[in-house]
């Protein structure tokens, strides 16, 4: 499903170049349950962007289900997010002046869904992230947990082949973390293809492919059988 | 995002805002009311003048004496005085095809009484043709009699004048002094008629030659002609100015005006000065468009999350460009609004204790406020608009 060739991501700091990504190829399938580690400023979030079409590589091809996103405009690659990639931030942003049924509702809208179509799938989606007593609260009276969930209900709401989340668990605590956890891996369960950054080599493990970055590179690519990542993800908590 | 989503979306953000919103729609209500109330101003000035000026007679062309030369240099007969415009002159004005009336005219302060009471009071002499020529309206008897240069001593009282000496008595067949002589008074005219600082309740209008005599001038003070058409006046001016011209030795010593010229003049002078007073106003509403491009440029900064999100769902450049102009558009427009029902309210008021002035802001200006008020928001909206549909999603998205 994803195909990355010799991608290349390179800043400019003042006089310096620095590159985030130096040569990565990288090929995902479809369904899979993949995490990506590194220490910060290994290129993880950048390769995120990436992949979310948020960023453009600076040389390289980025194929997605064999379409080369890297040479599409901005309205091309903004219908391909709207379409196909569905995003979890480590801080939700979630809109602070909407309710959370408006939040959720928020890429239907951007995708001109029709209104009584809007509110079918909306309720949908309340019911089955546990929000329908939440519909019309705003996000700061919401729990962090509630908030996340929040988040992921937006985020597949469009029903995206491709979840990318960057540190969902950052901003929670432990218990609520592993809630969040839980419902991604029943999203992924549906057959989503889940991509999750993230910092913690507990929840990484948790992961059936774990792709570990440094300086720009990926470094270690491990896979394990569903069973084997299971119980690695609980020995780890 | 389709149109009303739009809507709803940009009208939630300025909810938000309350207060900074509401300012913003105030001092964009306050820049439009102002140029509204001002056009309406001036532009009613400008009617109020000409109307004035229209009300004096309809193709009117006045005959003055004297010329004033711009020529310069030592005039061409040195130490002459002009000569007098005479009633001879001015009935042989009536040769021309081109007029169809004329009123000869002297005026002059002169005390009026009857009884014990005594008056000053303007006293216009002239001929029976004056009534139509000057659109005078009559309340009661009639005005001068035709033959009125045969000296007859009858008078027309204005409204104020004929209440003063007389009370609510009628005055018509009664006797008046006029300076040290006896009129009896044949008419009085009707209430209300004012014309440009000649109030025709103040004043007194008697036959010609026995103004003249009584304020022993030789000669007129003005000819009032009436063209026969409007078409026709600027035959009648030539002809005025040939006659003339003939009758006083080749010389033209007396000067042809027509009241369209007047009237022309009057209304472009004011038409540019309500323009200029409008051009001031509009002032504050390019002030108020800079406040609204402040408040979108504050905004997008506030903002970069929400925007880097709204790009991470799939919200193309153009949707984030629509939806930070469309709400510099709905505070722009919204002041359009309020400042319309301000100007329009406030015209009213004016109008109510200046009855001479017509209340109701013109429909142009109306226009011209909406059309100013989106443009301004426009213009001031794009920049911040195009700003934030720049904003690049992963620097908005960072965490802080």
């Amino acid at each position: 499903m994803i195909e990355l060739r010799a991608v290349e991501r390179v800043f400019e700091v003042g006089e310096q170049l620095v590159h985030a990504l130096h040569g990565v190829d990288l090929d995902i399938g479809r369904g899979e349950y993949v995490s990506l580690m590194g220490s910060s400023g290994s290129g993880k979030s950048t390769l995120l962007n990436v992949l979310g079409l948020l960023d453009r590589p600076t040389a390289g091809v980025y194929r997605l289900d064999g379409q080369d996103v890297t040479v599409l405009d901005d309205r091309e690659q903004a219908a391909v997010r709207r379409r196909r990639i569905g995003f979890v931030f480590q801080s939700f942003h979630l809109v602070p002046r909407l309710t959370t049924a408006q939040n959720i509702g928020l890429p239907l809208v951007l995708a001109e869904v029709r209104r009584s179509e809007r509110q079918r799938r909306v309720d949908e989606q309340l019911r089955a992230f546990g929000l329908a007593e939440r519909a019309h609260h705003l996000p700061d009276q919401l729990s962090g947990g509630q908030r996340q969930r929040c988040a992921i209900a937006r985020a597949t709401i469009t029903r995206p082949e491709l979840l990318l989340a960057d540190e969902p668990t950052g901003n929670l605590d432990r218990a609520t973390g592993e809630d969040v956890i839980a419902v991604l891996e029943g999203l992924h369960a549906q057959g989503i293809t889940l991509l999750i950054v993230t910092h913690d080599p507990g929840l990484g493990s948790r992961a059936h492919r774990q792709l570990k970055m440094a300086d720009g590179r990926l470094v270690a690519d491990t896979r394990r059988d569903r069973a084997a990542g299971a119980a690695a993800g609980k020995g780890a908590r | 995002m389709r149109f009303g989503d739009g809507f709803v979306f940009c009208a939630q953000s300025l909810l938000k805002q309350r207060m900074r919103s509401l300012l913003i729609v105030l001092s964009m209500a306050i820049g439009t009311a102002g140029v509204v109330l001002l056009t309406w101003l001036g532009d009613s000035a400008r009617r109020y003048i000409v109307g004035q000026f229209q009300s004096l007679g309809t193709n009117l062309v006045i005959v003055l004496p004297g010329r004033n030369e711009t020529r310069g240099g030592v005039p061409f007969l040195l130490g002459e005085t002009p000569r007098d415009l005479t009633i001879a002159d001015a009935q042989a004005l009536l040769r021309s095809p081109a007029i169809a009336r004329i009123a000869p005219l002297v005026v002059g302060g002169v005390p009026i009484g009857h009884g014990g009471r005594e008056r000053d009071t303007t006293v216009l002499g002239s001929t029976r043709t004056l009534m139509p020529v000057r659109h005078l309206v009559l309340g009661s008897g009639d005005f001068l009699p035709d033959d009125a240069q045969s000296g007859e001593s009858v008078c027309v009282l204005g409204a104020t004048v004929c209440e003063e000496l007389f009370g609510p008595a009628s005055p018509l067949g009664e006797f008046v002094r006029v300076g040290n002589r006896r009129f009896r008074v044949c008419g009085v005219l009707a209430k209300g008629g004012t014309s440009i600082g000649t109030d025709l309740d103040e004043i007194v209008v008697l036959p010609l030659e026995a103004s003249m005599a009584l304020f022993d001038s030789p000669g007129l003070f003005r000819i009032l002609v009436e063209a026969r058409s409007r078409e026709a006046i600027p035959a009648a001016v030539a002809e005025c100015e040939r006659i003339l011209r003939e009758r006083h030795r080749g010389e033209l010593d007396c000067t042809v005006i027509t009241q369209d010229a007047v009237v022309s003049t009057f209304d472009s002078i004011l038409g540019a000065l309500t323009a200029a007073v409008a051009g001031i106003a509009s002032i504050a509403l390019v002030v108020a468009g800079i406040l609204i491009m402040n408040v979108m440029v504050v905004a997008v900064t506030q903002r970069k999350a929400e925007v880097g999100l709204l790009k991470a769902l799939g919200a193309e450049r153009a949707t984030i460009r629509r939806t930070f102009l469309g709400e510099a558009l709905m505070m722009s427009f919204g002041g359009c609004a309020l400042g319309l029902l301000l100007g329009e309210l406030g015209s009213r008021a004016v109008a109510h204790s200046f009855p001479a002035l017509r209340g109701g802001v013109p429909g142009w200006a109306a226009v011209a406020a909406v059309l100013v008020a989106g443009g301004s928001g426009l213009l001031f909206g794009v920049m911040p608009a195009a700003r934030a549909a720049r904003l690049d999603p992963v620097l908005a998205l960072a965490r802080r």
